[in-house]
């Protein structure tokens, strides 16, 4: 089974990375780019083919160690 | 009085930490690896400065999942003096000893030189060596130093007296100039709810002798070691 798990930082967390990137943006012409926010993801190959028992294990997976909730929200996808 | 300093894959001012402590305590520190899952009897554990496993994930997120951090996070939870630098306080925070999250610096730079550190509470054992209100200098050198905590959280820091360094001008004025990583509130350093864990960006073991242009981590180790002895 596999998950994909997206990361993303929080509303009112700064990101210079995604300010860099709007801004590279804009500077190639894109004026319709108001904003970028940069996250990443990340891909879990699973065994069990429980889709309920999957996204509930990687659930605490993001809550040890793939995101700091600080900082980080977070999104999981079961894709089968 | 004996030290350790924890020593991860990817540290690499372990050993300037040892050379610092040792230097105060008139006794080597012992190394104590990630992978080991006992710390020897120690009155100060010391987190030192690096990128431990490569800063992969987050910054000190690795790190602080590895066997000896769990053993650490119960010493400083019985009491025992946790001095967290630079990836020691990324670590600190990622295992939740010390509030909030250290973020990639505002300007995106790498930044490496000295800053001036208002002392903005008093805690006797790590700062006790300082007047508050006392500026003092230390190197920083780090990429992702800027503090972030939510408001409430930052609040409570101030209330509470856990902010222990500010990023300040020469005579103590909080500025955004002075400010290297766009820390909230200029914060470059914090203690527990306890006082027992320091956790800071800015380098103190890099400046512990007039060769080294200046004396103020000198001033620190003295202080904290004869604290705890």
């Amino acid at each position: 089974m596999k998950a994909r798990v997206y990361i993303s930082l929080k509303n009112g967390v700064l990101d210079p990375q995604g300010k860099a990137i709007s801004h590279a943006l804009q500077g190639l012409g894109f004026g319709n780019v108001l904003d970028a926010r940069q996250g990443k993801t990340i891909d879990l190959e699973l065994t069990g083919a429980d889709p309920a028992e999957a996204e509930a294990e990687v659930e605490k997976m993001c809550q040890q160690l793939l995101a700091n909730t600080v900082i980080e929200n977070y999104s999981i996808e079961i894709l089968d | 009085m004996k030290a350790a300093v924890i020593v991860f894959p990817g540290s690499n001012c372990d050993r300037d930490l040892k050379v610092a402590l040792a230097q105060s305590m008139g006794r080597d520190p012992d190394m104590v690896w990630h992978g080991d899952s006992q710390l020897p009897p120690t009155d100060l554990i010391a987190i030192p400065g690096g990128f431990s496993y490569g800063d992969y994930l987050r910054a000190g997120a690795m790190a602080a999942n590895s066997p000896i951090m769990r053993e650490v996070v119960k010493k400083a939870a019985a009491g025992t003096p946790v001095l967290a630098i630079c990836n020691g306080f990324q670590v600190a925070t990622e295992t939740g000893m010390l509030p909030g999250a250290l973020l990639r610096n505002a300007g995106q730079k790498f930044v490496c030189r000295d800053v001036n550190l208002l002392i903005t509470s008093q805690n006797e054992r790590f700062v006790g060596g300082f007047e508050l209100g006392e500026v003092v200098r230390f190197p920083v050198a780090h990429h992702d130093g800027n503090y972030f905590a939510d408001t409430d959280t930052l609040e409570e820091l101030e209330a509470e007296g856990q902010v222990a360094f500010k990023y300040a001008g020469a005579d103590g004025e909080l500025t955004a100039e002075a400010n290297p990583n766009g820390s909230l509130n200029n914060i470059a350093g914090i203690y527990n709810k306890a006082g027992n864990v320091l956790g800071l960006m800015p380098h103190p073991e890099r400046l512990i002798s007039e060769e080294l242009g200046g004396t103020d981590g000198r001033r620190f180790f003295d202080h904290l070691v004869n604290s705890i002895v």
